[in-house]
């Protein structure tokens, strides 16, 4: 009486098992993920198998006729090549192994500043291509129509021939009197730390944790934060990192770059690739991400802002309470495969000479005739990148998808 | 009596446009800000933009004309559009690639025209792509030309339209084993399907230019046709993903009747399955189409004349040397036509399948 009611109102799926029968063993299982022609597959198996190991024998063939000794051996030996940039230290006589992780220094350089970038003007200009002023709107959207249709290798040559055309130093451009465009690249202000030592960055991280703990503690009993408690936290965050510095006898100097003589001294110098290279990615994604934010933003049916609207919610706030968390179940799926691209994006540095890691990893292929180790590196790290990103933001994806209340 | 009707309570039509453009620009205090910060910067760019192409311009003459003026030199594309759109092929065989241009932009109008959607069209394709290699190959007709020689516009064209159409069922082969059941498959078109995708289109253009040659010695093929089966398996990792969601698309019941019916798996699949898939994701189609076209300009990284590197090649010529702008803008329109139309045409036919359902 009970089971079939169940049965009835769709409650139970799992057949009964048949009283009596044995269970079914580990085979039967295999067999059922192996599903039907287990004999023709297995046989395109084989095949695909047997055509590898063909290629790769011949590859292993070639080689040896070429006098070059397959593995990852060349690795420690000295590249022989100079690269144009570094952030770590590098010269000729490094190994190739310490090139190439130059190389993958460099992409991820270019992906993580690109990928903040292009946030922050592609979001700006989604808000301007949805805002009611219809001169702002067209003017975006005529911009996202150019950058969409055209080759991004197209404006990278752009880009580059842009900034190596920029005047010599002591003519460069000065916007806004902090920057400095010159053929030489673009030199930015940076922060320097002076006297930074073990106690400083100690008391950072007991600092760090003390605001985690407190935003952590805070959350469990609130659902949500206001913005005292935003305020409050930044307060702390500050009086922290100022007590740090003071206590421990560290300071923090923010450097300008100044024209001296033929050249421009201090602040943070992006070279004319660097520079080409991250204008480039971040125009190109910023016009994908501003389609992107307008499409999750105009996802949310108008009832959503009408009835909002009813309940006398301020537009700020019905835009951060109502609008944004459905929006953005939208909109982050989609800027997961953005960033992604942009990081793939990045490989065509090598068209316009910065040095990323498909760059380095091709002069040495050319240099040692590794290439197909070279390239198996090239593939192993953007999958390990890739797995990486998607796996970060898939977990924030999963936050957002649990804050909504509504059903979809 | 009419005229009551028309006394200041209902306004004409053009007043009411009138109104919507004076709302959207000078609407409230901040608008007439954003307006005015909009039109200053408009302003700053646009006039000597408009000097440069149009008001300061060389339109005829030499290199050395203009070097003179300030504008556009658009005597250099004059002088070297040949060049742009058909490259290194010898020049007294100029009519092949114009007319490889032609069939594959009449395939392509005539692909894109509802009317003419069946299953000819797949002959028509296979008929098409055939033709186009054999004119510029040459190798029923005279002299025969090396694809090292084949470039330009005709060469942008080629190589996405065939890449499209190799890809295709490889394409649709790897969404069916994705989804089916059978895990061994399965297993081959995921690793296919998540690699391709997962690295840079770059990668597999050097796994082609690099590896095939020490892979197959003395059997490898030649540079331009190692880079388009690069850009064919490229494409269809990613055309497999789109066909994958038309698969999904079509509903349960559909395959269920079909099989009540008596038809077999590949029976299904060609009448019942694959035209409802297919007809489902044709705005995806299309946005893919216009990411090969773009896509394709990568193959210049490896050396291959394609209108991107022709173009480049065009300012490196010694007599005209270093207008690099005016080509990179005349390459840039060719390709904004291009794709812009197909992005345009992607719009409305998404509106017209809306309206036949």
């Amino acid at each position: 009486m009970v089971s079939g009611e169940m049965s009835v109102s769709g409650i139970t799926s799992k057949p009964l098992p048949i009283p009596g029968s044995p269970k079914p063993g580990i085979g039967y299982f295999i067999r059922e993920w192996w599903g039907s022609y287990p004999i023709t597959q297995l046989a395109v198996l084989i095949g695909l198998i047997g055509i590898f190991w063909l290629m790769g024998s011949n590859m292993v063939h070639t080689m040896h006729r070429l006098g070059i000794q397959p593995g990852f051996a060349f690795l420690s030996q000295s590249a022989n090549f100079a690269i144009g940039e570094s952030l770590i230290a590098y010269s000729p006589s490094d190994t190739f192994g310490r090139a190439a992780f130059v190389g993958l220094l460099n992409t991820g350089a270019i992906a993580v500043s690109g990928c903040i970038l292009a946030t922050l003007l592609g979001v700006s200009l989604g808000i301007a291509r949805l805002s009611g002023n219809m001169l702002l709107s067209g003017l975006v959207r005529w911009y996202i129509e150019i950058i969409r249709n055209t080759p991004l290798l197209l404006q990278l040559f752009f880009w580059s021939a842009v900034t190596h055309a920029l005047p010599p130093p002591r003519q460069a451009f000065n916007p806004l009197g902090i920057l400095y465009l010159s053929n030489r690249g673009v030199s930015i202000p940076a922060f320097r730390l002076h006297e930074l030592s073990l106690v400083t960055l100690a008391i950072l991280v007991v600092c760090i944790a003390a605001l985690f703990a407190f935003y952590k503690v805070r959350s469990k009993r609130s659902v949500r934060h206001g913005i005292i408690e935003f305020s409050a936290m930044g307060l702390l965050a500050v009086l922290g990192f100022g007590l740090a510095f003071r206590l421990s006898g560290a300071s923090v100097a923010l450097e300008l770059p100044l024209l001296r003589g033929f050249n421009i001294a201090g602040g943070f110098n992006l070279t004319p690739e660097f520079a080409a290279l991250l204008i480039g990615l971040v125009v190109n994604s910023s016009a994908t991400i501003a389609e992107i934010i307008r499409s999750g933003i105009q996802s949310v049916p108008s009832g959503q802002w009408e009835s909002a609207r009813s309940l006398g919610l301020q537009p700020g706030r019905i835009m951060r309470l109502v609008i944004l968390p459905q929006a953005l179940r939208v909109i982050v799926p989609l800027m997961t495969s953005s960033y992604l691209d942009l990081t793939k994006n990045s490989s065509l540095a090598v068209a316009i000479g910065f040095p990323d890691l498909v760059s380095v990893l091709n002069t040495t292929a050319n240099q040692s005739g590794q290439a197909l180790e070279a390239l198996a590196i090239i593939v192993v790290s953007y999958l390990a990148i890739n797995l990486s990103v998607s796996t970060i933001m898939n977990k924030y994806n999963k936050r957002i998808e649990q804050r909504g209340f509504l059903p979809r | 009596m009419t005229a009551l009707f028309y006394t200041g309570s209902v306004r004409p039509a053009s007043s009411a446009h009138w109104q919507k453009w004076r709302d959207g620009l000078f609407g409230t205090r901040l608008n007439i800000f954003i307006t005015l910060a909009t039109a200053g910067f408009l302003l700053w760019t646009i006039p000597p933009l408009f000097r440069w192409i149009l008001l300061d311009a060389t339109w005829t003459g030499s290199a050395k004309d203009c070097a003179a003026s300030t504008g556009a030199c658009w005597a250099f594309i004059g002088a070297k559009i040949r060049f742009i759109l058909f490259a290194l092929y010898p020049p007294e065989l100029d009519w092949r690639p114009a007319l490889t241009i032609g069939l594959i932009a009449l395939l392509l109008v005539i692909t894109g025209t509802p009317r003419f959607w069946s299953r000819h069209l797949v002959l028509l394709w296979i008929g098409t792509v055939v033709t186009v290699w054999i004119l510029m190959a040459g190798t029923l007709i005279g002299p025969s030309v090396p694809t090292g020689r084949w470039g330009g516009l005709a060469l942008t064209l080629l190589i996405s339209v065939v890449g499209f159409a190799c890809a295709f069922p490889i394409a649709v082969l790897l969404a069916l084993a994705r989804r089916s059941k059978m895990a061994g498959l399965r297993t081959v078109s995921i690793i296919f399907i998540e690699v391709v995708r997962g690295v840079p289109m770059i990668a597999i253009l050097y796994v082609a230019m690099l590896l095939v040659p020490m892979m197959l010695p003395g059997l490898s093929p030649d540079a331009f046709v190692r880079a388009q089966i690069g850009l064919t398996l490229f494409v269809s990792a990613y055309l497999a993903e789109v066909v994958r969601a038309g698969l999904q698309s079509v509903a349960d019941g559909q395959a269920e009747a079909a099989a009540s019916l008596g038809f077999g798996y590949w029976t299904t699949l060609r009448l019942i399955i694959l035209p409802q898939a297919l007809r489902s994701v044709i705005p995806a189609l299309v946005n893919l189409a216009i990411g090969i076209l773009l896509n394709s300009t990568l193959i210049a990284v490896i050396g291959i004349f394609d209108l991107l590197n022709a173009a480049k090649n065009a300012a490196n010529d010694p007599v005209w040397l270093g207008f690099y702008d005016e080509s990179y803008v005349f390459v840039g329109v060719i390709y904004f036509a291009l794709c812009y139309s197909a992005s345009r045409y992607s719009l409305w036919l998404e509106r017209h399948l809306r309206a036949a359902k």
